[in-house]
């Protein structure tokens, strides 16, 4: 039985790293700034999901308990992870791309990051 | 009464919940320290959050968080996917502007980032009036069936919860 769990951490370990290392191989192989922030959020939550999952059954078969902060950190990742991407994507927006580029938005005004005030 | 000491009765609850897996343990300490907390961090911070958010129905929450939960991982594979085995050049990613029926800034943020965390799309920006999104699609041959999915999947399904 125990070998049995030690066999499924292993596989979520591996899994988890393989996923991160999709991510960053993601970096490297996709062409622009856009396309780049799309690798490392998507692998990090897998990623991070298996590693927290393995640490979480190990915890709990080593005798230890539930540790609940595992919970934690992956209610914190979902919280940060879409904010930290969305102020990249901006300051990306803001600094490189060209504006004739972009979509217009529909609605008359422009996008939030080329106003300085938002609009009423 | 009730009301002036708790700005935020989500907040609260979640702030008790969270200091109690923060220490993991439940002993009567910890509970009252979490009381404190769930009291205090509310009424000091309602200032930046005056309005008071709905959540018509906290069950259809969950079931939300279990399909979002669910697209990721299938999504994470998708994405894996094109990074391991499609060749830059054919990658075709898209802006998508996706205009809004939801009006609540919290049912919003909880699209933008639900839009963001699964795989292949990224909110990027909205727009100055709050509400159109722009979102950028890592490969999208076809950018109006991205919008039409998130307007279906996932807009819908946050209106009938919180609005």
């Amino acid at each position: 039985m125990t070998a049995l769990a030690e066999y499924a951490i292993a596989a979520l370990l591996i899994l988890g790293g393989l996923f991160g290392l999709i991510g960053s191989f993601g970096l490297l192989k996709l062409r622009d700034p856009m396309q780049r922030l799309h690798a490392p959020t998507k692998a990090t939550t897998i990623g991070v999901g298996a590693a927290l999952i393995a640490a979480a059954l190990d915890m709990v078969l080593l005798g230890q308990g539930i540790t609940w902060q595992s919970v934690l950190v992956a209610a914190f990742l979902f919280l940060t992870a879409p904010l930290s991407a969305l102020f990249l994507a901006k300051t990306h927006l803001l600094r490189t791309i060209a504006r004739k580029d972009l979509p217009k938005t529909g609605t008359g005004g422009d996008w939030a990051t080329f106003r300085a005030k938002p609009q009423k | 009464m009730l009301k002036r000491l708790f700005p935020h009765p989500y907040l609260s609850l979640t702030l008790v919940i969270l200091w109690l897996l923060l220490v993991n343990d439940a002993t009567l300490g910890t509970l009252i320290l979490a009381g404190v907390l769930a009291t205090l961090v509310p009424l000091l911070t309602q200032s930046w959050w005056p309005g008071r958010p709905r959540i018509r129905h906290p069950l259809g929450l969950l079931a939300y968080a279990a399909i979002v939960l669910w697209d990721v991982i299938i999504a994470n594979f998708q994405v894996a996917w094109i990074i391991l085995f499609m060749p830059a050049a054919r990658i075709r990613s898209a802006w998508v502007v996706v205009p809004l029926d939801l009006t609540s800034p919290e049912a919003i943020s909880l699209l933008a980032g639900t839009i963001t965390m699964t795989p292949g799309t990224l909110t990027a920006d909205f727009s100055s009036n709050g509400r159109v999104l722009l979102i950028h699609a890592l490969h999208a041959p076809d950018p109006n069936a991205v919008r039409d999915a998130i307007k279906t999947r996932y807009e819908a399904r946050l209106k009938r919860i919180m609005e």
